[in-house]
């Protein structure tokens, strides 16, 4: 039964990470991206996923997969029929189910978080529906594939498990949310173990959306400048096997590092801009922090949500001096998406594995896009490689409709 | 005392039927299917029925907010049964004084303006609206709603086939229990569009595609209506997985005792449930299918029979459309 759940433990127990996966457009798999966001590389390029020359800006952070998909349990006809955010979820499942030796199972939860599921097989739907003459000529491929929890079945039958399946849609937030969602799942004593993670891939329709926002940068994603004017898109997934320690010491596993606090707030202050003051952002780090029990000076890096917008930079810059108070030039901050972009529903699970990638290499990634750094920033905001000491990191993810969401990770030595 | 019980404070739907849950279980209870519209479809020349909500008796006063003036109709769907669930305790969350989650269910979402932004787009994307996109993003309905009562605790969109909804249950049930929140509504939603029922139509061309949503206040109590179980979702895999998944669902729930009523979501070919003696409402039959959104009503019309002193329990059946089956139990405390 989902419901009533069991007892809850007296105390929660810890939650750790025993695999990960993630593709972005600096590559596949942890060794390219860790190497990639160590030295501050960018990905940006003019886009080829589909036709944007009509559009305001033309770049983005594409990924380029392999001509073929990794061996799964998947025939060639079901590998035919994914689209590219399947496709890139599927490689980051891939990687982080062999990470984590995990064997094929009837009762695996499945968290997943994503904006716009397989929206570029929806584009085609809609363009062939009105197309003359008329054809369903593969539309129903289209129907079924375009949508989440087909995706997330995709995946499932590929790794050879099953189990309740939760798809988190939070906007932007919505990685964050599901690593966050499934931390919970297990710290109440409802499951051992979770999948969990996001993907997006570019699709014409979200890019011209933030393109008509004038949300995009013309001129190149720096988040935190003082001169910045807007995002870079990207795409991408990521995936992590949490479970809690007391399995992954009985399996004998590697851990990677620990999930040790989580928080998630609403900002109601507008649609699509968040509160000036970063009142949601505030919320959201500080619950995590006491979900943590830890205080803000011993958090070590910030992987920022650092869009590079005006108005969301400045927020999460007043919000997180105010976390920090008088402890803010202490800690250091950066945000990845200088180089890969904003990854939306994949946003938030990829800047998850790179905290831990920073927390196993004691490495910052930079965001060496980055000029002048905005006088608004008190706090020591990282635009070169730079080597460091650090025991706990903290992600900020925050969506349209303002979904707010924190995680925080604890080196694992 | 820590009550652990979680209970439906209050329901709320809007349906083909009207704007309120007297006008859903009126509906229901003539055991006649609501009238079918035709919806205009482009570049073709034919129409698809639907089943629409019909215009709101009275203006609503809270479209007068300025975040809610333009937002789509699953968004006021969403709004106007998440009111009329939360009743008196609205004023409690703008004050602060009560602690609101919400977790929002949908498998469609916002499809108007999903395929109205994409078509500008395809025209010219020079021209296509910063109005219109953010309205396309699964999670704005949930954050109208949200700003509305002035609630920032945890918020949730998910998605997923029919079964989300009841999935989401249980995701506020976890977040009542573990004392995040003090109240939760639960809320599926759906909206009619050509493109949702043109797709429907290559799987299933006699179902009648609906729109409206549904929405279940719950909270800690030890009075009301309670969730007594929620059973595992079965997925569908192999061979024949409906019917699979449905078997599945309905041992579980035979476990818990034989309902006074059973809420499905239809019956199919094979359905084991045939033989069952009960008495058993198929509520699509005279709504039509809104995924998410019939998913709550069927939870809904549930709880209100409860309300009987003749009925002790009530199941709640969802045979997703392409994902999984699921069942639920609800009891008098």
């Amino acid at each position: 039964m989902l419901f009533p759940f069991p007892p809850v433990p007296s105390e929660p127990p810890r939650v750790v990470v025993t695999g990960a996966g993630i593709v972005t457009a600096l590559g596949v798999g942890w060794t390219q991206n860790a190497e990639g966001f160590r030295s501050g590389r960018q990905a940006f390029r003019p886009v080829t996923a589909f036709d944007a020359g009509r559009q305001r800006v033309r770049q983005a952070a594409e990924v380029d997969l392999p001509a073929s998909l990794p061996p799964t349990r998947l025939t060639a006809r079901h590998e035919r029929r994914l689209d590219r955010a399947a496709r890139q979820l599927l490689w980051a499942g891939v990687e982080c189910w062999r990470q984590s030796g995990w064997e094929p199972t009837e009762n695996l939860p499945l968290v997943l978080g994503t904006t716009s599921g397989g929206m570029t097989l929806g584009e085609e739907f809609l363009k062939q529906a009105q197309a003359v003459p008329a054809s369903n000529r593969r539309q129903p491929t289209r129907v079924t594939h375009y949508q989440c929890q087909r995706q997330a079945m995709s995946l499932m039958e590929a790794l050879g498990f099953t189990g309740p399946l939760t798809i988190i849609a939070n906007a932007c937030a919505s990685g964050a949310n599901s690593i966050g969602h499934a931390f919970d799942l297990i710290r109440s004593g409802r499951t051992k173990r979770v999948l969990a993670g996001g993907f997006d891939g570019l699709s014409e329709l979200v890019f011209a959306g933030f393109n008509s926002l004038q949300a995009m940068s013309p001129t190149g994603c720096r988040p935190f400048s003082a001169d910045r004017d807007g995002l870079g898109l990207g795409e991408g997934a990521a995936l992590l096997a949490l479970e809690t320690l007391v399995s992954a010491n009985q399996r004998g596993a590697e851990i990677l590092g620990e999930l040790v606090g989580y928080g998630a707030a609403t900002d109601v202050h507008h649609l699509t801009q968040p509160h000036p003051e970063g009142e949601a952002a505030l919320q959201s780090m500080t619950e995590a922090c006491r979900v943590a029990r830890i205080a803000p000076e011993q958090v070590g890096y910030i992987n920022a949500h650092g869009t590079g917008t005006p108005l969301n930079d400045g927020a999460e810059a007043m919000a997180i001096n105010r976390w920090a108070g008088a402890t803010a030039p202490m800690i250091r901050v950066s945000s990845t998406k200088a180089s890969v972009g904003h990854l939306l529903g994949a946003a938030g699970s990829v800047e998850a594995v790179i905290c831990l990638m920073a927390l196993r290499g004691q490495w910052l990634p930079p965001s060496a896009t980055t000029r002048e750094i905005d006088p608004v920033c008190r706090f020591d905001f990282v635009t070169a490689p730079r080597e460091a000491k650090l025991d706990y990191a903290l992600t900020n993810s925050f969506g349209f409709g303002g979904a707010n969401a924190s995680l925080i990770f604890r080196r694992w030595s | 005392m820590v009550v652990s019980r979680i209970t439906i404070q209050g329901v709320g739907a809007v349906s083909p039927a009207g704007w309120s849950v007297a006008d859903l279980l009126q509906a229901v209870s003539l055991g006649t299917a609501l009238p079918v519209a035709p919806l205009e479809r482009p570049a073709r020349d034919f129409k698809l029925p639907v089943r629409r909500v019909p215009s709101p008796a009275s203006p609503q006063a809270w479209l007068r907010q300025p975040r809610l003036r333009r937002v789509s109709p699953i968004s006021r769907f969403a709004t106007a049964a998440a009111l009329e669930a939360l009743g008196a305790d609205a004023g409690l969350v703008g004050a602060g004084a009560l602690r609101l989650g919400i977790v929002y269910c949908v498998m469609a979402g916002c499809v108007n303006y999903s395929s109205r932004f994409y078509q500008e787009v395809l025209n010219n994307p020079a021209t296509a609206s910063p109005l219109v996109f953010p309205e396309t993003v699964f999670n704005a309905p949930a954050s109208h709603l949200a700003a509305l009562l002035g609630t920032t605790a945890v918020n949730y969109t998910q998605v997923g086939d029919d079964t989300a909804f009841v999935q989401g249950l249980a995701t506020a049930a976890g977040w009542l229990l573990e004392d995040r929140v003090d109240g939760c509504l639960v809320i599926g939603a759906e909206e009619c569009d050509w493109l949702t029922s043109d797709a429907m139509r290559l799987f299933a061309p006699e179902t009648v595609l609906a729109e409206g949503a549904g929405a279940i206040y719950l909270k800690r109590s030890a009075s009301g209506v309670a969730l007594e179980a929620i059973t595992d979702p079965q997925i569908y895999l192999g061979r024949d997985p409906r019917s699979a998944a449905i078997r599945a669902v309905q041992r579980e729930l035979e476990t818990l005792g034989a309902p006074t009523q059973l809420f499905d979501s239809g019956a199919a070919q094979g359905d084991p449930w045939q033989d069952w003696p009960g008495r058993r409402t198929s509520l699509r039959q005279f709504t039509g299918d809104a995924f998410c959104a019939a998913s709550a009503w069927q939870v809904v019309a549930a709880a209100e029979a409860l309300r009987k002193p003749s009925t002790a329990r009530v199941s709640v059946m969802v045979a997703g459309c392409n994902h999984a089956a699921i069942g639920l139990s609800l009891i008098r405390a």
